[in-house]
């Protein structure tokens, strides 16, 4: 097994696939992209929902997430705390089984040693084999590209676990109190990143972007893909952005950059 | 004989116990709401008997037609509903001081809400940390113990 992934889970089977990713990486990434100019990327979130409260959802928007893995520290985990933080997620010092919305992973070039670190979370793809394997129906992406499990329905099977090429989605294997408003959550069901919806809907930006912001990290921007004029938009035109795992098409809602 | 009889006195004294068991569970002690000049979504009445109904038509439009500002709202009931006794302390959903919990149990109705819904205001919980530094340096630990195998 290649020994080039370090990651805040115990992760093996998928393992090769960000290996490839991060040699196909390497490889294509011409040398001044890392010298491009960006614009401050607090300035950049403010692409927000402008939708009423009691409109439905609807494909107009198409909420997605630049990562910038130049700008993102190997050993900071910011985002990963305030999403914690943000969810009310709690461990059982169980790293293998205990929630997590997002994680950082690193990669390593073996050809050069060069190492990358990223945040790898629910890429919330258009086409998601998370959605396609559901037997209920709690797996289903929101009109505006959010992936989402709705708990009500979830019977707890994890076949979406299985079927994620991202391993983005955890499974609660215990009692849960003290719930926060953002993240209702329970034993026997499937969980992941939400892009924190309930923000998003009113206007917010997801508590990772915020938090890579507010520590003047600025690796994330956060918007939407369907506005061309949009920060991440504008961003993607300019500098592009890649998916993970490309091959599969499933059209992720998740970018990264310097890959 | 004498033994039939002594049983039948027997049983019946169990009857007549559980009768007085029965007719001696107090109805449920309903808390005021938080605030009352605040008005409830409905006269209490038709929330009583039809609460369920606006409950659960509205988490689905909300969970997947992200409508966010739907008139009944299960954290909004607990807002208001669910507040500190006298001596300061917040009743959680199994005890049977819960707003929820009260009737439900003197109806011996299962609810189900909170096994993933919060049971009290938002205000009055405490959390843990995830990421706290102890369980983050377990993690290391256990990740470079796995890469050794795997080396």
């Amino acid at each position: 097994m290649s020994d080039s992934i370090k990651q805040s889970s115990v992760n093996t089977s998928r393992r090769d696939f960000l290996s490839k990713a991060a040699v196909a990486g390497t490889i294509t990434i011409a040398p001044g992209v890392l010298l491009h100019q960006t614009a401050n990327a607090a300035d950049m979130n403010t692409s927000v929902s402008t939708r009423p409260l009691d409109e439905e959802v609807s494909n107009k928007n198409r909420w997605g997430m630049l990562i910038d893995t130049a700008k993102c520290a190997t050993g900071c985990t910011d985002c990963v705390d305030a999403c914690n933080k943000e969810h009310g997620l709690t461990g059982h010092n169980r790293p293998e089984t205990d929630t997590q919305y997002i994680r950082k992973v690193t990669l390593k070039d073996k050809a050069t040693g060069h190492e990358t670190s990223l945040p790898l979370m629910c890429q919330h793809c258009e086409t998601a084999p998370c959605v396609d394997v559901c037997p209920t129906g709690a797996s289903f992406v929101r009109a505006d590209g959010i992936a989402l499990v709705d708990k009500h329905i979830c019977i707890g099977c994890r076949y979406c676990m299985m079927a994620c090429p991202y391993k983005a989605r955890s499974f609660v294997h215990e009692d849960v109190t003290n719930q926060t408003l953002s993240a209702p959550r329970g034993k026997g069901t499937v969980e992941s990143c939400t892009m924190c919806v309930t923000r998003v809907d009113n206007g917010g930006i997801p508590a990772c972007v915020e938090a890579c912001s507010a520590e003047n990290h600025n690796a994330m921007i956060f918007g939407d893909l369907n506005d061309p004029n949009s920060p991440i938009s504008v961003e993607l035109k300019n500098h592009g952005g890649k998916q993970l795992r490309p091959d599969l098409a499933l059209n992720t809602g998740v970018r990264y950059q310097d890959l | 004989m004498t033994r039939f009889l002594r049983l039948t006195y027997v049983l019946i004294g169990f009857m007549l116990l559980s009768n007085t068991a029965l007719a001696e569970t107090p109805f449920p002690t309903i808390h005021e709401p938080a605030d009352e000049n605040l008005k409830c979504i409905h006269p209490e009445d038709e929330m009583r008997r039809n609460h369920m109904n606006y409950i659960l038509h509205e988490r689905d439009e909300t969970m997947h037609e992200g409508i966010r500002n739907e008139p009944a709202s299960l954290a909004n009931c607990i807002d208001c509903h669910v507040q500190p006794n006298e001596k300061g302390e917040i009743a959680g959903i199994n005890d049977k001081e819960h707003f929820c919990n009260a009737c439900h149990q003197y109806a011996s109705v299962q609810i189900d809400c909170f096994q993933c819904h919060a049971d009290r205001p938002q205000k009055y919980i405490k959390r843990g940390t995830h990421g706290d530094a102890s369980l983050r340096q377990q993690l290391q630990q256990t990740l470079s113990a796995s890469e050794g195998v795997n080396q």
